[in-house]
């Protein structure tokens, strides 16, 4: 039982914690990338728009 | 005679289906009733009958009137959008908000006044508490979280709802699940899980509404003309996703028996505790928070007639946000069983957890860049802006208490209870009313509300009562925290326990009084819907598009 603890928690602060990040680091590029900022401005105006 | 139909009339597969699922549970329910170990359970089958024998007769009788083809999707190129279900869902908010916060008033007084209690176990503290919760959370706060969710994904997407029978199963279900949970408290059916009282039956229609909510929700968002799914969605989609599994996480109970309202959990001891605190947190997390901020990115954009402040933001708040909140839960468990590793997890998140919330916070308040002078003259835009200050204050005050050496002042005390209207009145309400101020004069074609002057009045009366609800919670929160950790020369502890609650009561009495001015807000409220929807002043014909197209639904 601590072995299977010790290597769950191995995982989870080692590939765990580089996963997450390198998912985060996905959404910022996603969200902040130039190429997409014309897009988002546009959606930001979605409220405004009438039928 | 007519001889139009072109098309010969038929059931659907869904009202076909739907009609006999509903006759076959009317059927299940008589035969549980009659059988039922308990009077209180015979009584919810009965009303389970009831409801789907009428469900049943409902869906066939609606057949019978409606025309051979089924509503467009489009009417002349425009979206023929269907908003019985916003108008049934707006209104339930508003009767259950009212009703919620009523209750409220009561336990807050029975707490100061305990002869209030009335000597019966139907009105005593215990059956009353999870009623006036599930009432303001569930019932007020899940009803104008439905009606706007259906309003909100079928304006951004400019697509009808998915289904006809479906979206109001969704809402009249949701409801008729409102009605089994309260009545069930009142007469002493409950799992004993905070926020998740209502017993296995009860969470079993639960999961079968809520599935279909997120089937619409989903399939409306496929249907979509526009190309970007608007944030607002994105958040809505994660509260109902994340309450889904939530629910079914801690709800993993094996009945006693069909005829029994009692069951038990799989979960055991701290493991238990830790699903129930998972769960407890994410309902705060993901209903509370993330559902009420998809109607802040869109209602606040919509009425101050500013886009959003800055959409890339909002894209990292939404995907920072959840991602966060999900492993906040241990902070309930401070200083108990849970290991401390768990324990000092759940600290770490919440404390993270500024940085998103904040985040958030900046993007609704600075959405209003350009037009903050709205702020004097709309008061429905003043609600909103005042909901979300009080997100940002709510949600750096709970990361503080999350903090070990902090909890163990403010755990068991009324400083949470102060917390926790913080963020339920002065945000959830608040938001909640900012929508619903919106939403009734769109929704019934109207000008505007029949008064603003009572939207003002509402807005300053129920201020004034938060605050006095928050600031008496405080003090007594941490004179109570104090008191019980003071200890005498001689290593006694230095009060009794009685002693303590002595103390409490002048701050119960303020408490009550806040809620009596929080309640009135709410009757305004409803004074002003109801006159808005009967005598409002229709809109002109310069916008009359809209009205052919509510009226042909």
């Amino acid at each position: 039982m601590p072995e299977t603890y010790k290597l769950l928690a191995e995982f989870a602060q080692t590939w765990g914690l580089a996963y997450f990040v390198a998912v985060f680091l996905m959404v910022l590029i996603y969200a902040l990338s130039p190429s997409r900022k014309s897009r988002f401005d546009a959606a930001a105006r979605m409220p405004l728009q009438e039928d | 005679m007519a001889l139009t139909a072109t098309t010969s009339k038929g059931m659907t597969f869904g009202e076909a289906g739907s009609a006999l699922a509903f006759a076959a549970l009317s059927f299940l329910s008589i035969i549980i009733a009659a059988k039922a170990y308990t009077p209180e359970y015979a009584f919810h089958a009965y009303l389970f009958a009831a409801a789907a024998g009428a469900a049943a007769f409902k869906i066939i009788d609606c057949y019978y009137d409606r025309p051979a083809e089924l509503p467009p999707l489009t009417i002349n190129g425009k979206p023929n959008y269907n908003m019985g279900p916003v108008k049934f869902g707006t209104l339930a908010s508003v009767f259950w908000g009212v009703a919620g916060f009523a209750i409220g008033l009561l336990i807050a007084l029975q707490l100061a006044f305990p002869a209030l209690n009335f000597d019966t176990s139907w009105l005593s503290f215990g059956r009353m508490r999870p009623l006036h919760t599930s009432a303001v959370i569930f019932a007020f706060g899940g009803n104008i979280l439905i009606a706007s969710s259906f309003y909100v994904v079928q304006r951004t997407c400019r697509a009808r709802l998915v289904g006809d029978i479906a979206p109001w199963f969704v809402v009249l279900g949701y409801n008729f699940f409102i009605v089994i949970a309260g009545t069930g408290y009142l007469l002493g059916i409950t799992q004993g899980k905070e926020y998740a009282e209502p017993e296995w039956y009860a969470d079993l229609w639960l999961t079968v509404v809520w599935v279909t909510y997120f089937l619409v929700f989903l399939g409306t968002i496929m249907r979509r003309k526009e190309p970007h799914i608007y944030v607002a969605n994105w958040f809505y989609l994660a509260f109902i996703l994340t309450i889904a599994v939530l629910h079914l996480g801690n709800n993993a109970t094996i009945p006693v028996s069909l005829f029994s309202p009692k069951s038990y959990i799989v979960w055991s001891g701290v493991q238990d505790a830790m699903v129930q605190w998972w769960y407890g947190h994410n309902a705060v997390g993901f209903f509370l928070t993330a559902g009420f901020l998809a109607i802040m990115y869109y209602f606040i954009p919509k009425r101050a007639e500013r886009p959003v402040y800055s959409y890339r933001l909002s894209i990292i708040h939404f995907w920072a946000l959840i991602f966060l909140y999900i492993w906040a839960g241990p902070h309930h468990l401070h200083y108990t069983a849970l290991p401390d590793w768990a324990q000092t997890l759940g600290m770490v998140f919440s404390i993270m957890l500024w940085m998103p919330s904040w985040g958030g916070m900046i993007n609704g308040l600075m959405t209003l860049s350009g037009a903050w002078d709205k702020l004097r003259t709309d008061p429905v835009l003043r609600l909103m802006v005042v909901s979300v200050a009080f997100y940002g204050m709510s949600t750096f005050e709970g990361p503080m208490m999350s903090v070990k050496e902090v909890n163990s002042l403010s755990h068991y005390t009324d400083w949470t209870i102060g917390h926790v209207h913080s963020g339920a009145l002065g945000w959830v309400a608040y938001v909640s009313f900012g929508a619903i101020y919106c939403l009734v004069p769109w929704l019934w074609n109207k000008e505007r509300l029949y008064s603003m002057k009572a939207v003002s009045w509402h807005f300053w009366i129920s201020t004034l009562g938060i605050v006095l609800y928050i600031s008496s919670m405080w003090v007594a929160g941490i004179l109570q925290g104090l008191m019980w950790r003071a200890y005498t020369s001689l290593g006694f502890l230095e009060y009794s326990f009685i002693e303590v609650v002595e103390a409490m009561q002048p701050f119960y009495v303020i408490r009550a009084l806040g809620g009596a001015l929080f309640v009135a807000g709410s009757l305004i409220m409803a004074w002003n819907v109801w006159k808005t929807i009967t005598a409002g002043e229709e809109v002109a014909e310069a916008n009359a598009t809209q009205s052919i197209l509510i009226a042909a639904e």
